[in-house]
């Protein structure tokens, strides 16, 4: 055994990595509940890759209509959920896989703000984070328009429609995208491809230089305190331990938890209520048949409701070119938060009531504008004004959160950081 | 940590309590029961569905034979009496009735029913099935309540008999702008819907009729999604063993971080 070690060492660097990225990578030691999801995230990607490539050994991208007057690509959806041996679990791990995915992923953002995970030296670390956030988003809406659905049709529609939007080139550009005056089977061929092997390659190329930046530069933790600048005689940080396998065993529990909640939608409410396979896209897709509302799966929604928020024509520009223009703007601004930050300090547990004031309105505003897009704008959903009013207001607030970052965080009064990490 | 989660909970249920004062108005479904281990039930729907739903309706992921399968129907009994519409057990659930000549004469084809529980729900069938009423404007006869102006008839008439729908005139009082853009509070009588009148009664009670519908109903959740059958069962293993895992896994982690803290 340790002679085949040594020889494949001579030959690949098995032993060295194992070393330097789990049996002696030093974590800190005070990761709490937050520090699951980067792992959770990883697990979540392996689960669709192996599900997705098993779904396309059945799955047809096909528009045609069949004998029965069904496109082939809905009736190949059905074929894998009925006559498929386990076809079903397989379809309903990579519906609730996406659906975890950025439920995990979001969380894992979420921490990023709570202890300033963004800040330096982990810039690049959290800009490499923010392509792979988009590059899911596009993931996730390709293979959105796979099983061929009424609203998989209508919300490819919508979106891709948006690009009109841009002046000049954009009826051209929309129609480059579709290969297709509408949506029809030429884009669902190239979303196939798309989302078969375009991006998730990308995907798992930036998820694995994400993690090559992280152990350069090592992972942050609750307090916010580099570890690596107390170091014992050893010249291990004294406030981390192992990766592995201190992490691995801890991560194994959370894994255990996160299959547990995956399961209980999986075999018992694989649509919960809509939120995660709608109604209407168990209608076939139909150009003649629009659905009274086009809403996309709750993980656009907040971004949708942030295109649908300006009503106003300003600077000669039209509104929904500023809708456009501001929805790509919400999810570009995560990128330049490593430079909006001026705190002396990272965490959370150190900053004043200003930064946990405004955190705490971006994320309200963030659900808030997520619950208004899955409603009709000129309905009153909420207190006193039409949805698309409070969907304005919450723009507002969710880029008032960035574009203030610099004054708020400069004045805010922040606590003293201890020396070494706290432990409960 | 506790301030800015206490800063975010508090407006979010504030939130959806006042989302929950609003309310809204919504069609009146009547809500249904469905018990997909009630055997009976199943059975009774199943044998409605090819008796009257599949001469013009396909069902055309569902194949007869997984019927029999999932129901427990022998297929000597499954031919005899349930294969009209088709030749073979292993044949989809095709209509009858030939696409274009349904086009013709309903002026749509009827829409395949694989999957209409799911996209429709079960509540809003088991309305839909009863809420046929007489009208003499509509081409068939026939309307429905929460389908207005349906192309299909009441194939169940016999069933359930004639209903006549019965309205009623309420007030109501919304603010509009006069000549010069002033608002006026103006009122206006709108015809509601109150209750339907049984001209003429069925073979069946109207509580028989409800049975059966919701018999059809839960067949055709069933058929929505054969592996629904399945899954709760499979799932409830799965559950207890990832929680079994979890206790070991628990208990692991436990062992190694004793050195740590």
């Amino acid at each position: 055994m340790s002679n085949l070690l040594a020889w494949i060492d001579d030959r690949f660097p098995l032993t060295k990595v194992w070393r330097e990225h789990l049996s002696e990578y030093y974590a800190p030691r005070n990761f709490n509940f937050w520090y699951f999801f980067g792992s959770l995230a990883l697990l979540v990607l392996v689960i669709q890759i192996v599900s997705g490539i098993f779904l396309t050994m059945h799955y047809k991208p096909d528009a045609s209509l069949n004998a029965a007057g069904v496109p082939v690509a809905f009736a190949s959806v059905e074929y894998i959920m009925r006559d498929v041996p386990w076809g079903w679990l397989i379809r309903y791990i990579h519906s609730t896989g996406s659906s975890a995915f950025f439920i995990v992923v979001y969380l894992h953002m979420y921490r990023g703000l709570l202890y300033g995970s963004y800040r330096g030296p982990r810039e690049l670390l959290w800009l490499i984070g923010v392509v792979i956030f988009v590059a899911l988003m596009a993931e996730a809406f390709m293979g959105y328009l796979l099983p061929w659905g009424n609203m998989s049709y209508w919300g490819a529609q919508v979106i891709i429609s948006l690009f009109d939007a841009i002046p000049w080139i954009g009826p051209a550009l929309s129609e480059w995208i579709r290969g297709d005056f509408v949506v029809a089977d030429a884009t669902l061929n190239r979303f196939f491809a798309f989302h078969v092997i375009a991006v998730p390659l990308i995907l798992v190329m930036l998820v694995f230089l994400h993690i090559v930046a992280l152990h350069k530069v090592g992972s942050n933790n609750p307090d916010g305190i580099e570890i690596k600048k107390k170091k014992g005689p050893d010249g291990t940080p004294l406030d981390g331990i192992p990766f592995h396998p201190y992490y691995t065993v801890k991560d194994i529990v959370a894994t255990v938890v996160f299959l547990i909640l995956f399961a209980a939608v999986i075999f018992f409410s694989p649509e919960l209520g809509g939120w995660f396979l709608e109604h209407d896209n168990f209608v076939q897709a139909s150009a003649l048949n629009t659905p009274t509302e086009i809403v996309p799966l709750w993980y656009f929604t907040p971004f949708y409701s942030i295109l649908r928020a300006n009503i106003y024509n300003f600077l000669w520009i039209d509104a929904k070119i500023w809708g456009v223009f501001f929805m790509f703007l919400s999810i570009a601004m995560f990128a330049f938060l490593p430079w909006l930050d001026k705190s002396p300090v990272m965490s959370i547990r150190y900053r004043g009531w200003m930064y946990k004031t405004a955190l705490a309105i971006f994320v309200v505003s963030f659900i808030v504008l997520g619950y208004l897009g899955t409603k009709n704008p000129e309905q009153v959903d909420l207190i006193l004004l039409p949805n698309v009013h409070w969907a304005g207001i919450c723009t507002l607030t969710y880029f008032l959160f960035f574009f203030l970052m610099p004054i708020y965080t400069r004045l805010d009064k922040t606590r003293p950081v201890p020396e070494r990490v706290t432990s409960k | 940590m506790k301030t800015i989660h206490a800063l975010i909970i508090v407006p979010l249920f504030a939130l959806s309590a006042a989302v929950q004062a609003a309310g809204g108005p919504g069609a009146r479904l009547d809500p249904v029961k469905v018990d997909l281990n009630d055997q009976k039930s199943l059975l009774n729907g199943a044998r409605i569905f090819i008796n009257y739903c599949v001469s013009c309706h396909s069902a055309s992921f569902m194949r007869y034979s997984r019927i029999g399968q999932d129901l427990g129907i022998p297929e000597e009994i499954l031919k005899k009496q349930l294969l009209f519409a088709a030749d073979r057990v292993g044949d989809p659930m095709m209509a009858v009735m030939p696409r274009a000549d349904a086009k013709k004469w309903f002026g749509v084809a009827p829409p395949d029913l694989s999957l209409v529980a799911r996209a429709r729900g079960p509540n809003w069938l088991y309305t839909y099935l009863r809420s046929f009423y007489r009208d003499d404007k509509a081409p068939s006869g026939w309307n429905n309540l929460v389908f207005p102006n349906v192309a299909m008839p009441h194939v169940l008439y016999e069933w359930q008999g004639h209903q006549r729908a019965v309205y009623r005139e309420e007030e109501h009082t919304h603010i509009d702008k006069d000549k010069d853009g002033k608002p006026v509070t103006k009122t206006s009588k709108l015809k509601v819907f109150d209750r339907f009148e049984l001209e003429r009664p069925g073979t069946l009670s109207t509580k028989e009729f409800d049975e059966n519908m919701r018999d059809l109903v839960t067949f055709t959740v069933y058929l929505g999604e054969p592996a629904k059958l399945e899954r709760y069962r499979i799932g409830v293993w799965v559950i207890g063993f990832l929680l079994l895992l979890l206790v070991f896994a628990y208990l692991l982690k436990r062992e190694y971080w004793k050195d740590i803290h």
